[in-house]
């Protein structure tokens, strides 16, 4: 799977494209397998670079969603409430929410696709 | 996602063939083990088959040990709970090994060989304890301990298809061995095979022991793949093993049953027979109903969005803590977010409202009947 290289990421899996939408990468969805249930915040609520702003549950487990950067929910994706086997089929394609960045600068402590594809496949142990 | 294995990790005959089919191994009780296969499309797609048609585990990580002896009955009525004088021979008996207060050493099953030989089969992660319990509480008795657990490589083969798929490997006319029985047999061309009908999927199944070498336990395990084709056989990982066991509702060590909880509690008084002579632990479970039991194992269903997960605490309405949950999932086969949980007797009874703390939220469940599921009769 290719990471979009318009998208910065963290190390905590999660991107963010120009438009400011918020998902987590392809490598994510495959290490938690099976993905059940999404729970995002309203939209409306700030969330704030690195704390958990919801979480992502599969069969196995639950994992946190951290903010890669902070700002203001502007748009949450309804579809993954009922389909949320979406974020296994297109991580990439499959955003939670969409924000507008209280602070633009925070974009460049994040990383380049090239950075974290690297990252990931350490991670995995290749 | 492989992590390299630790040099003192243990494996199982067929832990290459799991590498080789690019299985998700982890660290399980210090066993390097498959928690699901990839290329089967993972947990669910491994739970859904079983259900439906077969699955193959390994599960050669389980232990056994052997107890013969002119004695060997008596250490067995000793050691554990239920009624092994009951057993004919070629029955399995599900049981358990108590310490003196009433809790579990572990849950095992009694296999009965001959009048002076039996066989326990142990969890994986209680092993050592296991053994050097049975070996220490049975001095008493002209009884012969072995740990057998080495010699076998141990396939479970789960499903209402199990019992096709084997029957193409083997002699033995597979549907004259009745549930929780077993018989010796020719498997694979493997001679004397130990063919046990139990399992921990709540499914019809086998298990089956062979040699513990690696090529005979690669040639048969891919035998019964082969022979499974046709019904949809695919291996199958830990991580479906537990959703599985858990929508049958069966214990699990460390989980619904410990040294911390009795029998009672754990609602496994079914198989606690108090009169059939001493045993270790009966004095404390006589005590323990006479002074009433305080707790209970109920099946808790969310009825608000979250999951209940292992260890998760249980609330009252008020927001007090009263139990935890000690396994939950969603359940792939059934769709609904389902647990094991202990909680108070009187908040125990079937409709009752509380609360699953999940992420420092209360989320409601409901107390539901807790063997959430039970395999559909055969019409035939």
């Amino acid at each position: 799977m290719a990471y979009p290289a318009d998208f910065k990421y963290t190390k905590e899996h999660e991107w963010i494209s120009a438009d400011g939408k918020i998902g987590i990468t392809d490598h994510a969805q495959s290490s938690l397998g099976d993905i059940v249930f999404v729970e995002l915040p309203k939209v409306g609520a700030t969330i704030t670079k690195g704390q958990s702003f919801g979480s992502v549950e599969s069969v196995k487990a639950v994992s946190d969603l951290f903010a890669p950067v902070s700002g203001k929910v502007t748009a949450v994706n309804e579809e993954l409430a009922t389909t949320p086997e979406k974020v296994n089929t297109d991580a990439h394609a499959a955003w939670m929410v969409k924000v507008e960045l209280t602070n633009p600068s925070e974009l460049n402590d994040l990383l380049s696709a090239a950075d974290y594809e690297k990252f990931a496949a350490e991670e995995a142990g290749h | 996602m492989n992590p390299p294995v630790e040099a003192n990790i243990r494996k199982t005959a067929l832990n290459a063939t799991h590498r080789q089919s690019g299985a998700k191994m982890v660290d399980y009780s210090g066993w390097d083990m498959p928690v699901e296969y990839p290329s089967v499309g993972g947990l669910m797609k491994e739970h859904l088959a079983v259900r439906a048609g077969v699955g193959l585990f390994d599960v050669s990580h389980m232990g056994d040990i052997r107890v013969h002896g002119p004695e060997a009955l008596k250490a067995v009525q000793y050691l554990t709970m239920n009624d092994a004088s009951k057993l004919n021979t070629g029955q399995a008996q599900y049981s358990a090994m108590l310490y003196p207060n009433g809790t579990f050493v572990d849950d095992v099953i009694v296999h009965k060989f001959a009048d002076d030989d039996y066989l326990l089969v142990i969890n994986a992660g209680t092993r050592e304890k296991d053994v050097n319990w049975v070996k220490d509480n049975t001095r008493q008795f002209k009884v012969t301990v072995e740990d057998l657990s080495d010699q076998f490589t141990q396939i479970a083969i789960q499903g209402p298809k199990g019992v096709d798929t084997l029957q193409k490997l083997t002699d033995v006319d597979l549907s004259k061995v009745k549930f929780y029985w077993f018989t010796r047999g020719t498997v694979a061309g493997l001679k004397n095979v130990l063919i046990a009908r139990t399992g921990y999927t709540a499914e019809d199944g086998f298990e089956i022991y062979i040699p513990s070498d690696a090529a005979t336990s690669d040639r048969v395990w891919n035998e019964l793949l082969q022979a499974g084709k046709e019904f949809g056989v695919v291996p199958a990982g830990l991580g479906s093993r537990n959703t599985l066991r858990l929508e049958g509702k069966l214990p699990l060590y460390g989980h619904e049953i410990s040294d911390e909880i009795n029998v009672w509690e754990a609602g496994l008084d079914r198989f606690l027979k108090m009169d059939k002579g001493d045993f270790i632990g009966r004095a404390a479970l006589e005590k323990a109903k006479n002074d009433g039991v305080k707790r209970a194992l109920v099946g808790l269903e969310t009825i608000e969005r979250g999951i209940p997960r292992d260890g998760y605490k249980v609330l009252d309405l008020e927001g007090k803590e009263i139990g935890y949950v000690t396994s939950g999932s969603y359940m792939p086969f059934l769709k609904r977010n389902l647990a094991l949980a202990y909680v108070p007797v009187e908040q125990s009874a079937l409709d009752n409202i509380v609360a699953v703390e999940i992420r420092n939220q209360p989320v409601k469940a409901k107390v539901v009947p807790s063997q959430f599921y039970k395999r559909p009769k055969k019409s035939s």
